[in-house]
């Protein structure tokens, strides 16, 4: 699986896609594998503020609820109603499934973020392969 | 996202069974499983729920224990220690019980097969195989009989689905539609001369049980052979993940889950499988006695979610107005039913079918509304 070179990622399996001060959030391909069938998706509300490193919502597979962590700190703008009805869409295109959009308020905090190449080291490491 | 992933770490050796290669090989995801190293799923835990109710599903349940009483007083040893009434069964016949402690709480259910006045197989769940057996060896010194616990020696695979004769058929000259439901036949199965062949499962279908010997070169083989018989109906391997949805959708209680020892049979709603008036059996003095005190003081009851939610173990269940009243003992969506569907017990002034109830989700209360179980029943005529 190719991790798209321009997202960005975090250990707790999230992308965000920056254009500009906008963030767009979804999970890895490889938190999708883990979880298994996905069945709920719970999101902040439009207007909701997030903090980088913190719970915002979850994603619920049949078997288990996964906290969702924000990659920054902002405010959203924009949550994919689709997931409502359609959560298994992150299975079948995780990359493409985005969750939240966010207004970054410290832009500077991607910095911290991993690389799509530091990421898929990361996940070769924790999965013993 | 803080699911971790579940390739297993360098943890101290896991139990694995015979198929284990078979299950690597076809990439499932592996869990650890009361010690054991089992698939949890292959093509996605949904895909597999369906496949077992619609067409069939096939499951490596080899983890599970197999105990066997033989002897002269062997029925006089499985009438103490298990709670339904062995005399009633036929030669190759099966009934559902459970190993009770004095106080009439579940040491594990079990399924008690008779093969001959003198030969009866207890199968008992995997992670109690080692506490059942103990429990057994102890409390049938005093007959003339010997327990064994088989349990290695045996590989199970059960093949569940409205198609599951179907494809078992196509392995074997056994006449399957001439086994009725927890009845069983030895027979040869895809070549193998002994197999038990048991009209039994725990999904809620129709379906079969096998007993096979347990080593990699049979199991595997027989395991290849079902999956290429059962290829025209679109067959899959299932994992335990489909195994708990489909019990669950089916209302059938988990060991840990709804029956512990600490749950005794008439909150369980099992008395239809404990037979008081049979002679003396252990947990029946407690029983009888619960009964004449007023019974049991909590139910358990189905829950199906009413707004956005999914109620899971543990969960904390309310009335509406928030007076605590039970937690889930099982809980998760039910894909067949496409709902949200829990286990709970509750205090019997409580748990009527449509009583509203609220589950606590992450710190929001959620309505949900008693419903009648069981969930799921499998219709009577199958296409």
């Amino acid at each position: 699986m190719a991790y798209p070179a321009e997202y960005r990622y975090t250990r707790e399996h999230e992308w965000i896609h920056l254009e500009g001060i906008t963030g767009t959030i979804g999970i890895t391909d490889y938190a999708q594998n883990s979880l298994g069938d996905i069945v709920f998706v719970d999101v902040p509300k439009v207007g909701d503020t997030v903090e980088q490193g913190k719970v915002f919502g979850s994603v619920e597979s049949v078997k288990a609820v996964s906290d969702l962590y924000s990659p920054v700190s902002g405010m959203v703008t924009a949550v994919n109603e689709d997931l409502h009805d359609a959560p298994e869409k992150i299975n079948h295109d995780a990359h493409g499934a985005w969750i939240i959009k966010v207004q970054m308020s410290h832009p500077s905090q991607t910095d911290a973020l991993l690389s799509a190449e530091d990421y898929e080291k990361f996940i070769s490491e924790e999965s013993g392969h | 996202m803080s699911a971790s992933p579940s390739a297993p770490t360098a943890a101290p050796a896991l139990r694995k069974t015979a198929l284990n290669p078979v299950h690597k090989k076809s990439c499932a995801k592996m869990v650890d499983f009361g010690g054991w190293d089992m698939p949890v799923e292959y093509s996605g835990l949904i895909a597999e729920h369906m496949a077992v109710r619609t067409r069939v599903g096939l499951f490596d349940v080899s983890h599970m224990g197999e105990i066997q009483l033989r002897g002269p007083q062997a029925l006089e040893a499985v009438q103490l220690v298990s709670m339904n009434d062995a005399l009633t069964l036929e030669d190759g016949q099966a009934q559902y019980s459970a190993l009770l402690t004095p106080e009439g709480t579940f040491v594990d259910d079990i399924l008690v097969y008779r093969f001959s006045p003198n030969d009866y197989l207890l199968v008992v769940n995997a992670g109690t195989r080692a506490k059942d057996f103990a429990w057994i060896k102890k409390h049938v010194q005093r007959f003339r009989c010997h327990a064994a616990d088989y349990s290695d020696y045996y590989s199970q695979l059960a093949i569940q689905g409205p198609r599951a004769l179907a494809v078992l058929q196509k392995l074997t000259n056994v006449k399957l539609d001439a086994i009725k439901n927890y009845r069983s036949v030895w027979g040869q199965v895809s070549g193998v001369h002994n197999v038990l062949i048991s009209r039994t499962g725990y999904t809620g279908e129709d379906g079969f049980e096998i007993y096979i010997p347990s080593d990699e070169t049979t199991g595997t083989r027989v395991w290849d052979e079902i999956l290429e018989a059962g290829r025209e109906f679109d067959i899959l391997p299932c994992g335990l993940g489909a195994r708990n949805t489909l019990r669950l959708e089916a209302s059938m209680p988990l060991y840990g889950h709804e029956i512990t020892e600490e749950t005794n049979v008439f909150e369980a709603g099992l008395d239809r499988f404990c037979k008081l008036d049979k002679p003396e059996f252990i947990g029946q003095a407690a029983l009888k006695s619960l009964k004449e005190n007023g019974g049991a003081q909590r139910r358990l009851i189905g829950l199906e979610m009413v707004e956005r939610g999914i109620a899971r173990e543990g969960y904390s269940v309310s009335t509406p107005d928030g007076e605590h009243l039970g937690t889930v003992t099982s809980g998760s969506p039910a894909p067949f039913l496409k709902k949200n569907i829990a286990l709970a017990y509750l205090p019997r002034a409580h748990g009527e079918v449509g009583e509203e109830m609220a589950i606590s989700i992450r710190e929001q209360k959620v309505r949900a509304r008693v419903v009648a179980q069981p969930f799921y029943r499998r219709p009577k005529k199958q296409p």
